[in-house]
């Protein structure tokens, strides 16, 4: 496989006032129309995703809304609604680009879940958001509030056909566990802008799984801090780009307290004709955070001609008192040498694709630690490959 | 039941289009036999082998190779393996992501047509990579991946161990050798050939495997064709001399 590595070296020094982080604003004024000359929107399809740059309400119809809720609640989880400034609504997450100031102002009542202090569920629960049209807009925000010591997870599934911005702020109190996954399983037609923010409190542990294998256009700002010592983030994902899909994450760890922790590690496999992903991994280190420890790192592989992986790694060292702070960034190609190799040994090309695929995902798979959420990976992962051995080769 | 092939003629792809390399090799293993393969480099030694593999790079353009009476030009390049071919490469892919473990069963189910048994695959594994001097950790190790080459050749061996197919090309499979690992992958193609009905073409650059595996016949190449053939002594003949007179020769056939 051909490998270009990124060398592991700390790249410019930018302060938080830079290009690269727009100061958050609840103001849409703050938040002016990109023409896509922006740093944070220069790799992103400006005609493709103008629809979610325009004002535009809940875009529902009598009985027939544009993106249809669904909580499977589950006992000892409190769920409510949080209106515009209603705390803790806007306390952790404040808006960093236009789609999310706008997803906010489109927002009356945000769904606010809550895990009660030193309460453990075991089950994990579950927000199904299907939309149901690719012409109208859903404006969502959503809160959820890990207190002391609570251990929970959180599973959000998107489907179906929409135009969606979406907030989530995730408050992990001190000593709490929560894990976040965040299943994009769109139709090839839908427009996501998502930010989810989460700030990590004293020895709070934190996990957030993105996986995104459909949509048309999806771009997801994930960003976490940290409220004291101790915290401990893990942000890991999974996308698959077929032809024309653009997927972008974009992710922002501000080491903002001592002896934190958080570790990165994105792979997403690009088959077809202009399958575009972008992977921006932003890591500031600010002087305050001595002893801190952090990895990230974004694998592609590339499995046709024609598709395109970006991906950037920025690490941002302000003080030199640390444990570890590393990145790495590979995109490796499954070319006609390795399909040679495999078949060489009896193994048909299909299985062949299959078994570095998995290969490559599998891994962060098995870290999810959620039974069905991992077998429907893996079984997205073998449609994604029937449709490109199908179309490809 | 052989593996024969006919007046073979063979083009490779370049940018520049089609050239030949092969000019017409005939040349036939039956169960049992190893042949030697001889020559300098360029000579086409390598292209027969990927040819016969079915690499999509090159193309046989006349002749013909059967593989016990199987045409293998009709036949995909995984066909070809589960008809019982097998090519230990000079310079075998990385492949990032998937562990030889999990290779070396699916390779073995795809050519046997069913999983090995479970309780006696574990055990034949780490045999085959404890008789090749691999420690057992690399069974957990992406294939190939950050193995040095001489790791690489071995693990060739590995797989010519356990998939056990009824010919057998190794491709230079000695060349970066260190003594001692030049002799456990001799044993290894020694334990293969032991069981008397297994064919070899062993391709080579240099005479010093063939102190270790004794070949039955040696064919000498020059510019896509056979120059000399003979027994054994034909290469302590060539340690002595080299290919210069063979090359002088092919020069002026041309």
């Amino acid at each position: 496989m051909t490998i270009t590595e990124v060398p592991n070296v700390a790249g410019a020094l930018e302060t938080l006032e830079s290009h690269l982080h727009p100061q958050p604003s609840f103001d849409l004024a703050d938040h002016p129309m990109p023409d896509g000359r922006e740093e944070v929107w220069r790799f992103t399809p400006m005609r493709r995703i103008a629809p979610l740059l325009a004002e535009r309400p809940n875009e529902d119809l009598p009985g027939d809304n544009a993106v249809e809720f669904t909580l499977h609640e589950v006992a000892g989880v409190e769920a409510s609604n949080l209106k515009r400034g209603e705390a803790p609504r806007g306390t952790v997450l404040t808006p960093g680009d236009r789609p999310a100031a706008l997803a906010n102002l489109g927002c009356e009542d945000a769904l606010y879940l809550r895990i009660p202090a030193n309460t453990e569920v075991v089950e994990p629960i579950r927000l199904d958001i299907e939309g149901r049209d690719a012409a109208r807009r859903n404006n969502a925000v959503h809160v959820i509030v890990a207190e002391p010591n609570s251990k929970a997870t959180v599973v959000f599934r998107h489907t179906g056909s929409t135009q969606q911005l979406e907030n989530v702020e995730i408050d992990v109190q001190p000593g709490a566990n929560l894990t976040f996954v965040s299943l994009q399983d769109w139709a090839d037609d839908t427009l996501h802008a998502a930010e989810h923010t989460a700030r990590v409190g004293r020895d709070a542990t934190y996990r957030h799984i993105n996986v995104t294998f459909g949509g048309d256009v999806v771009r997801m700002h994930t960003n976490v801090d940290y409220d004291g010592p101790g915290g401990s983030a893990e942000l890991f994902g999974l996308y698959f780009a077929d032809a024309g899909q653009h997927i972008e994450h974009r992710l922002f760890v501000d080491h903002n307290a001592p002896h934190t922790k958080s570790n990165v590690d994105y792979r997403g496999a690009l088959q077809g004709q202009d399958a575009h992903a972008v992977w921006i991994g932003d890591v500031v280190i600010r002087k305050v955070a001595e002893g801190i420890e952090t990895y990230e790192s974004n694998k592609n592989l590339v499995l046709t001609e024609g598709a395109r992986a970006d991906s950037v790694p920025n690490l941002e060292i302000e003080t030199g008192e640390i444990a570890g702070a590393g990145h790495s960034s590979t995109t490796g190609r499954f070319d006609d040498e390795h399909l040679f190799y495999l078949t060489s040994r009896g193994i048909d090309p299909v299985e062949a694709k299959r078994l570095v695929v998995m290969g490559f995902f599998i891994d962060i798979i098995r870290r999810i630690g959620i039974d069905d959420v991992e077998e429907r990976l893996i079984a997205e992962v073998e449609r994604e490959l029937a449709t490109s051995v199908g179309a490809g080769a | 039941m052989s593996l024969v092939i006919s007046d073979l003629h063979v083009d490779v792809l370049t940018e520049d289009g089609p050239k030949e390399i092969l000019k017409g090799v005939t040349l036939t293993i039956n169960p049992g036999e190893v042949h030697a393969i001889m020559g300098p480099n360029g000579s086409g030694k390598s292209t027969l082998a990927y040819a016969l593999a079915g690499h999509p790079k090159y193309q046989i353009t006349s002749g013909s190779v059967t593989l016990d009476g199987t045409d293998l030009a009709e036949l995909s390049v995984d066909e070809r393996a589960r008809a019982g071919l097998f090519l230990a490469m000079q310079y075998p892919v990385e492949v990032p992501g998937v562990s030889v473990s999990n290779f070396l069963r699916t390779a073995k189910t795809a050519i046997d047509g069913e999983a090995p048994k479970v309780r006696t695959w574990v055990k034949d594994v780490n045999q085959a990579m404890g008789d090749l001097g691999l420690d057992s950790s690399f069974s957990a190790r992406s294939l190939n991946e950050g193995f040095s080459g001489g790791e690489k050749k071995r693990a060739e061996i590995v797989q010519l161990q356990l998939l056990n197919p009824k010919y057998a090309i190794l491709d230079e499979t000695d060349s970066g050798l260190d003594i001692d690992a030049l002799r456990v992958v001799a044993d290894g193609v020694n334990r293969y050939t032991g069981q008397g009905d297994r064919g070899v073409l062993l391709i080579t650059h240099y005479t010093r495997i063939l102190n270790y595996i004794k070949p039955d016949f040696v064919h000498v190449y020059v510019d896509g064709r056979v120059v000399a053939e003979g027994g054994p002594e034909l290469a302590a003949q060539l340690e002595e001399t080299g290919y210069d007179s063979y090359i002088a020769a092919a020069r002026a056939h041309a």
